[in-house]
């Protein structure tokens, strides 16, 4: 019946959601002009990768039951949310900065240092 | 299975099994690949915001599903509950009218489009290109990993342990934790560094003093005055 | 549960399981909208009583009981308004965002031995993050309503309740570190026995903790004196000043919701959690007061134990709400940031000086039921655990089902 076509899990389609999250981020880096559209841009992209260190990782994914990353991935994983926390709170501040020199989050407008 | 004591509507059900790893797995990815989407496509700030929560709050889910229970509840909780908080707040302190836009033009977003749609195929066909990767797998519920996770920080591989009868405690992931932590020392020192309130020095554009000077006089500290008056 | 459903009456695997689930879903929502009709009720008799005055003494009789099902008619009644210029969607959506955030963290929060949503191995740390998510609907609520005076209640709140994170977390740490475990069921187990098992009494610098962990509860769910977002003698209303009607009463069951919640967080980390004060049925000789084999009427008892500790905060709450004035906002910030937090790192490093010196807590070990403290993590997370098989865990579930279908 339609539910048993639900069978799917494993490694490739996180990663392929893992593709998509990236690929979503790396619009939206490229082509938001708002500095914090640019930000979400990265933590969509650091998801993506961080999606497919968890995949690796997962002995319950893996198709032998023992992947071949183990705790690595998830230890990884684990640090790009830190760091990508820490990165948010230092883009904010300059991002805050920015704003209150120039009175905008355009990023197009930071051209400050252009010749 | 036993047949339906209760009769008519139960044994019309009897032959459908549902896979629920795969059922949630579709929901989750179905929500974070659309919602991710919509921030790609949405102009207001604050709507990408929301649309970025339901993303990341759906692959906090996807931890889950893959057993990463620590990481699900880290993500939730740094990333969903710290970081955009963070973000919605720099987008209220930064926000102009009402409902910010910066819109792009068209032809950026073309061209952007098409790069990502190659990047995406180059992405999709490395997933598949392996063999072991696309068995799904075994459904084997494993220990939690949250205790052999904390216990690799401080240095002690417990999973390895386990599996290959070592008794010298192996070297985990020591350093980078401590790196990490003085990261974020240094982090936390240099965003309020950065972020804190020059206006002596720095004259300001005339337009923005209404709207910036009745927000900030609130989050800039100034303790000095008001410590002791109403907590004690 | 389950398995009953199966085997008894003979429901085919994913069916039982979904009515399993949805059962479940429904007694936790039955926590949240009845306890915060009574918990409104008994708001006003408070209030009214520590104002001198009567309160609601006419609707349903004696008391007032019925006065929340008459406000709650009320409410439904109202016309829904939304002000122009407001983004609709978001209007719309934020005060659903803050009831989810409160109910899903109910998901993992144990009410007794077993009687948990589903047990998870990093329980606390869940709860936590989840109940951190319910700012978010206040902040779309402050954002869309378009009014100046609801932008400045929502950032107020984000402003507190991220800092106020800080200290909440250090302070939930130190039960994990106690009973090695972030599991709250296990955490629960640890303080069986004497009320002097109870983790508040373990050493003075955990008495101590528990204050700091009020103090900043009470600042998480935005509560008096901390209720910034809502100052009406500032804000009007502050974030939900443009709501009426229905919506309006969802952030309310969500505050109320969030207030129980944190209470029995309080109550399973420092105050025994289903663990009576005297362990009765040990004495009895009904159970060892630690296994999870035990009757039915176990569990309602240390459903009761737990509801009347977490009830028990609640009112706590709301005398301090009529009883202290509402703090500025930098007042708020400089209790978080210049007290709450160093007090609570202090005392996490005396209660981890305690832990490496004089193990066992004030009462070493006598009474203790759970033998091993500092041991307990390797004991505990490899244990099989059994309550887990009625639990509808994700995993569980699909675990079942590829037995099931083979």
């Amino acid at each position: 019946m339609i539910f048993a076509l639900l069978g799917v899990a494993s490694v490739s389609h996180y990663l392929v959601v893992g593709a998509i999250l990236f690929s979503c981020g790396v619009v939206c880096m490229a082509v938001k002009r708002n500095a914090l559209g640019v930000l979400m841009g990265i933590e969509l992209v650091l998801n993506g990768a961080n999606l497919n260190f968890v995949a690796f990782g997962s002995n319950y994914l893996a198709a032998d039951g023992r992947s071949p990353l183990g705790l690595d991935g998830e230890v990884v994983a684990l640090f790009v949310i830190l760091l990508a926390a820490a990165e948010a709170a230092v883009a904010l501040a300059i991002t805050l900065n920015f704003y209150n020199n120039h009175a905008t989050v355009d990023v197009d407008r930071a051209d400050d240092l252009h010749g | 299975m036993n047949q339906a004591s209760f009769g008519i509507p139960v044994s019309l059900f009897a032959s459908v099994t549902i896979d629920w790893h795969g059922f949630f797995f579709l929901l989750f990815a179905a929500i974070a690949c659309i919602s991710a989407l919509m921030v790609v496509l949405s102009d207001n700030v604050v709507r990408m915001a929301l649309h970025l929560v339901l993303s990341l709050g759906a692959t906090a889910g996807l931890f889950f599903l893959a057993g990463a229970e620590f990481l699900g509840a880290m993500q939730l909780m740094i990333y969903v509950g710290g970081t955009l908080v963070l973000l919605v707040f720099g987008v209220m302190l930064t926000a102009q009218t009402q409902l910010v836009s910066l819109r792009t033009p068209a032809g950026d977003r073309v061209i952007a489009s098409i790069l990502a749609a190659a990047l995406l195929a180059v992405l999709v066909q490395a997933a598949f290109s392996i063999e072991s990767w696309q068995k799904p797998g075994q459904g084997m519920v494993s220990a939690p990993t949250a205790t052999p996770l904390g216990m690799a920080l401080v240095g002690v591989r417990v999973d390895q342990h386990a599996e290959e009868g070592l008794l010298e405690p192996k070297g985990g992931y020591l350093l980078p934790f401590e790196i990490v932590s003085v990261h974020l020392l240094v982090v936390l020192i240099g965003a309020a560094y950065l972020a804190r309130a020059k206006r002596r020095r720095v004259p300001r554009p005339v337009d923005l003093v209404a709207s910036v000077d009745s927000v900030e006089p609130t989050f800039s500290g100034n303790s000095d005055t008001t410590v002791s008056g109403g907590s004690e | 549960m389950a398995e009953f459903l199966i085997e008894t009456i003979g429901l085919p695997a994913w069916l039982a399981w979904t009515c399993v689930a949805g059962l479940s879903a429904v007694l936790i929502l039955n926590v949240i909208a009845g306890g915060a009709l009574i918990f409104i009720w008994a708001e006003r008799k408070i209030a009214a009583r520590i104002q001198d005055r009567l309160g609601p003494t006419r609707t349903g009789g004696r008391f007032g009981w019925l006065q929340s099902l008459a406000d709650g008619i009320k409410l439904l009644a109202k016309e829904d308004l939304m002000p122009e210029g407001a983004d609709a969607l978001l209007f719309r959506l934020a005060p659903y965002v803050s009831f989810c955030a409160s109910f899903c963290a109910f998901i993992a929060l144990p009410f007794a031995f077993d009687t948990v949503g589903q047990r998870l191995n990093v329980g606390v740390f869940f709860v936590v993050a989840i109940l951190g998510l319910e700012v978010f609907g206040v902040i779309l609520a402050g954002y869309a309503s378009a009014s100046k005076w609801s932008l400045f209640g929502a950032m107020r709140e984000a402003a507190q309740v991220v800092s106020y994170e800080v200290p909440l977390g250090m302070c939930v740490v130190v039960p994990v570190m106690l009973a090695g475990s972030m599991d709250l069921v296990t955490i629960g187990e640890k303080q069986a026995g004497w009320a002097m098992n109870w983790f508040i009494f373990h050493d003075p610098f955990t008495f101590i903790i528990f204050w700091v962990y009020c103090t900043c509860a009470l600042a998480s769910v935005n509560r008096a004196p901390f209720d910034l977002a809502e100052a009406e003698s500032e804000l009007v209303a502050g974030f939900h000043t443009e709501y009426s009607g229905l919506r309006w009463s969802f952030f309310f069951m969500a505050e109320y919701g969030s207030m129980f919640l944190v209470s029995a967080l309080a109550a399973i980390l420092f105050l025994g959690g289903w663990n009576g004060p005297v362990p009765v049925s040990k004495l009895l000789g009904l159970s060892d007061g630690v296994a999870v084999t035990d009757p039915f009427a176990l569990r309602i008892v240390g459903c009761m134990n737990l509801f009347l500790k977490a009830t028990a905060g609640v009112l706590l709450m709301m005398w301090i709400r009529w009883t202290l004035p509402r703090l500025r906002i930098d007042q708020v910030m400089t209790t978080c940031l210049k007290y709450c937090t160093p007090i609570a790192a202090a005392m996490f490093l005396g209660v981890m000086l305690w832990q490496l010196f004089l193990p066992g807590g004030l009462v070493a070990g006598s009474f203790r039921a759970a033998a091993g403290v500092r041991e307990g993590w390797l004991e505990q997370s490899y244990r099989k655990q059994s309550a887990e098989e009625e639990s509808l865990s994700v995993k569980t579930l699909s675990r079942h089902v590829f037995e099931v279908s083979r």
